[in-house]
């Protein structure tokens, strides 16, 4: 029984995947619509679900292990997935193949769960893997384009050399310990110049995943080809899993190397910030430009992982919440116009807002947001993030992700000029937002509004972190 | 007094204004709300004065509520009277704004919830004791100026062909404005941490709250870091020299509401912020740094007005002159004497009135005429002369006529000035005051080729005067500004700290 009470956030997802496999596999047949609301009910189930608290414990033999925190990191991950979802309905209702993307997208968070929870390398490098080639099958899911097979295969190709390079750190690792289990590895860390390669090899897996430069090359491309809501789960969710477990690993097996990482962090943030925002500055296409902007944030949450404290951790995963919010307003709105339209380039959305004003205003909270603009959510993220990174009184690098916001800001006023300055001969027609959507609209922007002017939520995210 | 009622009622007034039909509905409420809010500010006033009479001491009216308890940051609000004095600045400058937006037609439901949620950031910046709530606050102002400036502005695409002085487009003057007080906010950020982490020892829990900090003493070398990333933050926003080129494009392409507000409060923000976090939080090093501030004011100051001379556009000349006088601002921090200190302040108030009246004259103007430039205009007194003397007393003002403010600041911050020995002190007090002869000189010729002589343009024969609001908003501010100069006696009282 306590087996599936420690399992019932992964056993719930699996339930949903099985249930859709029969739906399809079954002799009746129903309607796409009818699939996808049902969905919808059943992921906000899944959410509510996500509430119930039970105590922590470890399961076959520290394989894999729950807490509190790991439950709300999972969460965030179900509400993320709730939002994607129902951005997802008008793109999916006239998709032949509905059914299936459920399947692989909740695959993947199946992957993700997993991986959280892990205890063990093997463990680890199991639930990344459940993730990743699901993903691939969804970034090539806009079957007629070239371009989203395109970015199918560049994304498998770069997955399968970023997991190659982790393996063989893992073997090193293993080589260098005598264990996978994440507290024996702890143990037996002494930094020698092995170690360090091998962790260097590991986090080089890592970076790849969460787009850190200069592993970061596959991204605008993937993004920019696959589906756009393929692409704000690829920005969100999967980074967001990706930085959860990337800082349980430093911050209790990789802690002993402390003294090591940190410059390397450090380096890597400043590395990513910076190329992130300059990419980002010449793009035209609102895709690309926002692939470029998450390489950017990646940068920022990375400053809040040096900080390496409870105020460290509790500001990533206070960062990702509010990222998600942010994030897939701004998505949600381009997914939306660029399926009813096809139109994504920064100057097809000049004088949206004589046109759309509703749409309009989320997307410039989503980007005010994503600058972190008072009164958003995302200022207290970035403020929280390099006020942790600033702990080690480390103020040339604080000082220069202060101001890599300002150049961000540049290219978030930049759409904010198009929609509320621009004109142009032929502006995007009035869109009609159904219903699914709009309720993903106002969660993300209640969420913008919400997150930072209420106090408890980050204190709670705090009261669970981990640090030293 | 509940403190924060005063960033409450903005908020309420920009919510309701969005829920409001028509456009009637939206300027009268928003009338209504700044006007409450201007009582409001005057009834802090008067229990402000109450409260000091019966001994009050230092913050009055303090409330606190825990926002992160993790992190001990607070929010935290509070008065002394410098910010008494500022509070009631922005509501009466607010207004006088609402009043001369009155024709803005498109969008107007947009407008004036940005214009009132860019109050609210003014006045939650001036009751901050937290300095996490200020710098949220300092934040909050950044992006409705963009905005405002972006829509609403007017830049050269509005202009003839024959404009001769180069002017920036609305859009790329929003931006310029938007990312260099992004940059000072950034600047801000830095200094605000290195504060952060300095106090309450290595392990301790830090804090931003602003009493405990001017409290204990930081340690010299963290002010002396710490300082300049301060004071240049906040500097940016008050033109300090040389970060003071956002200053002419983003106040001649702002709407004339938005000039007003920017050079009136937002201009202000940095002065105050200047002088309540890095001065008074860090003395040492704000006497280390001295120099370097005096020399950059004067700079400002001399420049500033050479710079005003060349203009030819109104607003452009209204601009340069305010980079001249708030020049004067950070003279009188910067120079530390405790008369010096208040003159800045008085400085503060006396050029948000006056250039929020000399902003409100020249868009009045620009309304009829449709052209800013001097040599086009000329005999406005004839066609429309309740506009043109509201516009030769905020000139007469500007130049620091005794009877008006501009004369009582300005002399204070001289007479501060003058107190503090050494020859670098003097030479700078001396060139300040010897630009006022410059600031003479620009304003009595914008006056004379526009306000007098023979008509210009037979168009202009046709104008209108002044309608009802804009004649209560030149009063209004106008009052503000004789008040202050003939009676200054109950503004140094309230300044004294």
């Amino acid at each position: 029984m306590e087996i599936f009470l420690s399992l019932r956030q992964e056993l719930i997802v699996t339930g949903i995947i099985f249930l859709l496999l029969f739906m399809k596999v079954g002799v009746a047949e129903y309607k796409t619509e009818v699939i996808l609301r049902l969905v919808n009910v059943l992921l906000f189930v899944n959410f509510i679900l996500g509430f119930w608290s039970f105590p922590d414990s470890t399961l076959f033999n520290g394989m894999f292990h729950t807490n509190k925190l790991i439950v709300l990191e999972k969460n965030i991950l179900n509400l993320g997935t709730l939002i994607v979802s129902l951005q997802a309905y008008s793109w999916l209702k006239d998709h032949r193949q509905a059914t299936e993307f459920y399947i692989l997208l909740l695959s993947t968070l199946t992957g993700f769960f997993f991986m959280i929870s892990s205890g063990n390398l093997l463990m680890f490098y199991l639930g990344l893997e459940l993730s990743t080639i699901p993903l691939t099958a969804l970034s090539s899911f806009d079957l007629e384009k070239r371009q989203s097979s395109e970015a199918a295969m560049k994304f498998i190709i770069s997955s399968a050399f970023s997991s190659a390079l982790l393996l063989f750190g893992i073997s090193l690792l293993y080589g260098a310990t005598g264990t996978l289990g994440f507290d024996t590895i702890a143990r037996h860390l002494d930094g020698s110049a092995f170690q360090l390669f091998a962790f260097i090899l590991i986090l080089s897996g890592f970076a790849f995943k969460i787009s850190v430069v200069p592993f970061h090359l596959w991204t605008a491309d993937v993004y920019e080809g696959s589906p756009v809501t393929v692409t704000a789960y690829l920005s969100v969710i999967s980074k967001g899993a990706v930085f959860f477990i990337f800082v349980q690993a430093l911050y209790t097996v990789f802690k002993p190397m402390a003294g090591n990482w940190y410059g390397i962090l450090v380096l890597l943030s400043v590395l990513t910030m910076v190329t992130g925002n300059l990419f980002a500055l010449r793009q035209r296409n609102l895709k690309r430009l926002l692939a470029f902007s998450s390489i950017a944030q990646s940068g920022f949450i990375l400053a809040g992982i040096t900080g390496s404290s409870h105020a460290g951790d509790a500001s990533v995963i206070y960062f990702i919440l509010v990222y998600i919010f942010s994030n897939l307003g701004a998505f949600g709105v381009v997914s939306f116009i660029s399926t009813q339209t096809g139109r994504e380039s920064i100057d097809d959305y000049k004088g949206l807002y004589t046109t759309n004003p509703l749409l309009s205003w989320i997307m410039a909270f989503s980007l005010f947001s994503l600058a972190g603009i008072p009164p958003t959510a995302g200022f207290f993220g970035k403020f929280f993030l390099l006020m942790a990174g600033a702990e080690k009184g480390n103020y040339v690098f604080i000082t220069i992700a202060a101001l890599n916001m300002v150049i961000s800001l540049y290219y978030y006023l930049r759409v904010i000029k198009a929609i509320f300055m621009d004109s142009q001969p032929q502006p995007i027609g009035r869109l009609h937002v159904p219903l699914l959507p709009n309720i993903a609209f106002v969660v993300c922007l209640g969420g913008i509004i919400a997150t930072g002017l209420i106090g408890w939520i980050y204190d709670y995210i705090y009261s669970l972190s981990i640090g030293f | 007094m509940n403190l924060s009622l005063l960033v409450l009622v903005p908020l309420i007034t920009a919510i309701a204004v969005l829920f409001c039909r028509g456009l009637n509905g939206v300027r009268w409420v928003s009338l209504a709300g700044v006007t409450v809010q201007l009582l409001l500010s005057f009834g802090l006033l008067v229990l402000y004065w109450r409260e000091r009479a019966a001994g009050g001491m230092g913050m009055l009216f303090e409330s606190r509520h825990v926002w992160f308890k993790p992190l001990n940051i607070w929010y935290h609000v509070g008065v002394d009277g410098i910010s008494v004095a500022m509070i009631l600045l922005t509501a009466f400058v607010m207004v006088a704004a609402v009043l001369v937006s009155w024709s803005v037609q498109s969008w107007s439901k947009e407008f004036f919830v940005l214009l009132l949620f860019l109050s609210g950031g003014a006045y939650g910046f001036f009751l901050s004791l937290d300095l996490f709530t200020l710098f949220f606050f300092l934040e909050v102002s950044v992006i409705p100026k963009f905005l405002l400036i972006g829509i609403w502005g007017s830049g050269a695409s509005n202009d003839g062909p024959s404009a001769r002085t180069p002017r920036a487009s609305k859009e790329y003057s929003a931006m310029k404005l938007a990312l260099m007080l992004m940059g000072g906010s950034a600047l801000v950020f830095v200094g605000l941490l290195g504060v952060y982490y300095s106090t309450g020892g290595a392990g301790g829990p830090h804090t931003f709250d602003w009493p405990a900090i001017a409290h204990m003493q930081l340690p010299v070398d963290v002010q002396r870091i710490f300082f300049p990333f301060l004071f240049v933050g906040f500097g940016i926003f008050t033109a300090l020299f040389p970060f003071h080129t956002w200053v002419p494009d983003g106040h001649s392409a702002a709407p004339t509401a938005a000039s007003m507000f920017l050079a009136g409060i937002s201009m202000k923000l940095g002065g105050y912020g200047c002088l309540r976090v890095a001065v008074f939080l860090m003395p040492v090093a704000a006497r280390e740094y001295s120099l370097v501030i005096i020399v950059l004011a004067t700079i400002a100051i001399v420049y500033g007005a050479f710079a005003t001379m060349m203009q030819k556009d109104l607003k452009y000349i209204n601009a340069y002159s305010s980079i001249s006088h708030c020049g004067f601002i950070l003279l009188g921090i910067g120079m530390l004497t405790r008369t010096a200190v208040v003159g800045a302040v008085m400085q503060m108030i006396s050029h948000g009135l006056m250039t929020a009246l000399f902003f409100a004259a020249i868009g009045m103007i620009y309304d009829r005429a449709h052209t800013r430039l001097v040599e086009r205009l000329g005999g406005l007194l004839k066609v429309m002369p309740f506009i043109s003397t509201v516009f030769v007393i905020a000139g007469l003002c500007s130049l620091g006529l005794p009877g008006l403010s501009g004369f009582v600041a300005e002399i204070t911050v001289f007479m501060g000035s003058w107190q503090r020995t050494g020859e670098a002190y003097r030479l700078a007090t001396i060139l300040a005051c010897a630009s006022i002869v410059i600031t003479a000189v620009y304003i009595l010729r914008a006056t004379g080729q526009t306000i007098m002589g023979p008509v210009k343009d037979p168009y202009y024969n046709g104008l209108a005067d002044a309608t009802w609001n804009e004649k209560l908003a030149a009063v209004l501010l106008g009052i503000g500004i004789i008040a202050i100069g003939v009676a200054p006696f109950w503004l140094s009282d309230l300044l004294r700290f």
